[in-house]
């Protein structure tokens, strides 16, 4: 199959586009990495919901629920590690942020296999319920947050180490953001090698292309579902852990927000492709951040601009999964 | 006479035209009945939502598809009036500049919506919205200028309208002001909107958007264009939710973001198009007049049972009152699994 090499040149053409508008280099490399990491970010926690709804025709609205859920799970852990996370040695902050991570992505994938059992199989193959049953488990998520954690929010520090920001001459790149690109691009990494050289992702990609072939050849493209739901659901924790520390503020309408920029992102990418959904989180992120300094009054506006605009030249999004 | 006004569909319980006729009535002489600043408002807010839900319910339950910007047309609507009569003045010639303008730009937004999305799948269709939705609730809060920002507008109304008008002295005890001659054209141009709903989801249009419900492969073939059809639907919600969010801008005489574009009236809406019965006009009439309640009404209720669990640490909080969302939504879920056709549809089940 011929590779469709043309999205991927989206990416270059908007960073060169958008470097004479902005003018001053320094800014524009501050201002690329950011919305690297911004789309990293959202690549992570919009992942696994794009394969879910390739794999298995599902469209969880609640995927929201999940991004809270890691966010909320990172913060306590975090808080109750303050001291680590206010020492002076990098070592003692990693190591409070990878249990607290670890923790996100735990109870999130729980949380996943829990939601797919209750919430998600009853409704297998009815889009309308489908939407409407995981919109009713977002709505009672976000309150049983409240419940947990009650109503305000809370406020997170960046550890020590990741604060402030690495200078090069005039360049300023914060270092959280160095951080979350580098994860960003080892879950893009592992991903990657899993679906295109481990025989699950063989299964997997086969499944999305035809399930029901799959299943003619005697694999359980149920449990592979489950599977793949819950590492999205995990990544989706880590995702909003990782939002979390970014915003540095936590709140229970966190999901909600972030959701919008994950639907966003996996309809420019085409419903059921991490390729496409990788390309489209790097394009909203790059946007976002550059048309927020060009001209904040409308940054908000721009992610629905560049969706219209992609779908305007690909109707199914940038790589359209061929069977639907 | 009584069946060509409801368009030939009639409750078909006894129960259900019981309670219909309870809520026609009630909302009629509610100001009389309860007087007061306070249960006027509710009223009037029950007959808005009912409308409201009613036009979502043209798109969820007779057309099948899940539209996440409903508030928005709602929002655009109560904006329309209430800029217009922040501009041009507390006159009448606000109002219909107001009306129009916010029935244009929702007619054309959901024109370009629906011709983008639901070419492509209905799946398409509530995602996009959503998105679009959020976008626009907060471009509304950051064009301060026009909108007012976080805050909204507050402005006056039309004179006819406001409580220092007075047509005659009083009547079984409540002052005859502007204000009962506000809800009295709330409740009239509610039930009006009720009933044209009514006509269009009986009429030959409508059956075609059942038939795309049912079946939007087989509604092609016969020879119907899905995509118009849905569109024209989507177009016709809009509309009717424009007019409700004209409608709750006359009543309040103040419009912000959070009354008129919050996601969680977005909610609200699902929940009584849902809980109500889907793809029953009647339904949405008996969910928004529920939830309107269970808002006033649930939170006192869980209040109690907060206080008699006040030492038990984590059920305290399950039951706390803000926390009703929380119950209303299992008993949404619930409702998708086990009542698809809500109350209405139970109501009018055949022993």
């Amino acid at each position: 199959m011929k590779r469709d090499w043309l999205p991927l040149l989206l990416i270059p053409a908007l960073m060169i586009g958008a470097l004479p508008l902005i003018g001053s280099p320094a800014s524009w490399v501050t201002l690329t990495v950011a919305g690297l990491a911004m789309g990293l970010m959202i690549f992570i926690m919009a992942s696994g919901l794009t394969l879910t709804f390739g794999l298995m025709d599902v469209l969880n609205f609640g995927h929201g629920a999940f991004i809270a859920v890691g966010a909320f799970v990172a913060a306590s852990v975090m808080l109750a590690l303050a001291p680590w996370m206010t020492a002076d040695s990098i070592w003692l902050n990693l190591a409070a942020i990878g249990p607290a991570v670890l923790a996100a992505m735990v109870v999130s994938g729980v949380l996943g296999l829990g939601f797919e059992r209750i919430i998600v199989r009853p409704v297998y193959g009815q889009h309308l319920k489908q939407i409407l049953v995981t919109t009713g488990g977002l709505i009672v998520a976000e309150q049983l947050l409240k419940v947990i954690w009650g109503p305000d929010q809370i406020t997170l520090s960046r550890p020590t180490a990741l604060r402030g920001a690495f200078l090069f001459g005039d360049v300023a790149i914060e270092k959280y953001r160095v951080l979350a690109v580098v994860v960003g691009l080892v879950v893009f990494a592992a991903l990657a090698l899993t679906l295109n050289r481990t025989r699950l992702g063989l299964l997997i990609r086969a499944g999305v292309e035809n399930g029901e072939m799959v299943e003619a050849l005697g694999y359980r493209i149920r449990r592979l579902f489950v599977g793949v739901f819950v590492v999205g659901s995990a990544l989706a924790g880590l995702g909003g852990a990782m939002w979390g520390l970014y915003q540095e503020t936590v709140t229970a309408a966190i999901g909600a927000q972030v959701a919008v920029l994950v639907f966003i992102v996996i309809i420019i990418g085409g419903l059921g492709s991490v390729g496409g959904c990788f390309v489209g989180a790097l394009l909203v992120g790059l946007t976002a951040n550059y048309i927020g300094f060009l001209a904040p009054k409308v940054a908000l506006g721009s992610n629905i601009l560049l969706m219209a605009m992609v779908l305007l030249w690909r109707p199914q999004g940038l790589y359209p999964v061929a069977k639907r | 006479m009584l069946r060509s006004i409801l368009s030939d569909d009639l409750p078909k319980s006894r129960w259900l035209a019981l309670a219909l006729v309870a809520i026609l009535v009630g909302l009629a002489v509610a100001p009389f009945l309860f007087p007061g600043a306070k249960s006027l408002n509710v009223a009037a807010k029950i007959c808005v939502f009912i409308v409201l839900a009613a036009s979502f319910d043209l798109l969820l339950g007779y057309t099948g598809i899940v539209s996440f910007a409903h508030t928005m047309f709602f929002g655009i609507g109560a904006y329309g009036v209430a800029i217009s009569l922040t501009r041009m003045g507390a006159g009448w010639d606000a109002v219909a500049v107001g009306v129009v303008a916010g029935l244009v730009v929702a007619i054309v937004l959901a024109t370009v919506i629906g011709l983008f999305s639901l070419r492509v799948r209905t799946i398409f269709f509530a995602m996009i919205t959503l998105a679009v939705a959020s976008a626009f609730a907060i471009l509304a809060s950051q064009l301060s200028d026009l909108t007012g920002g976080e805050d909204g507008l507050n402005y006056r109304l039309p004179a006819a309208l406001r409580a220092s008008f007075s047509f005659g002295d009083t009547l079984f005890g409540v002052r005859l002001n502007g204000r009962l001659l506000d809800y009295y054209l709330v409740y009239a141009a509610s039930l009006a909107l009720i009933l044209v709903l009514l006509r269009i989801v009986n009429s030959p249009f409508g059956s075609v958007l059942m038939a795309i419900r049912e079946n939007p492969f087989r509604a092609e073939a016969i020879g119907y264009r899905t995509v118009v059809y849905r569109t024209i639907a989507s177009c016709i919600a809009a509309a009717t939710a424009a007019l409700a969010g004209a409608l709750l801008a006359l009543w309040s005489s103040q419009t912000n973001p959070d009354t008129t574009l919050s996601f969680d009236i977005m909610v609200d809406i699902l929940l009584m198009v849902v809980i109500g019965g889907m793809g029953t006009m009647y339904g949405a009439v008996i969910g928004a007049v529920l939830l309107v309640f269970a808002q006033n009404y649930l939170q006192d209720l869980l209040a109690i049972a907060n206080k008699a669990l006040a030492g038990v640490p984590l059920l305290a909080n399950l039951f706390h009152p803000d926390r009703w969302l929380l119950w209303l939504g299992v008993a949404f879920i619930l409702c998708v699994y086990f009542f698809p056709a809500g109350i209405v549809g139970r109501l009018r089940q055949k022993r």
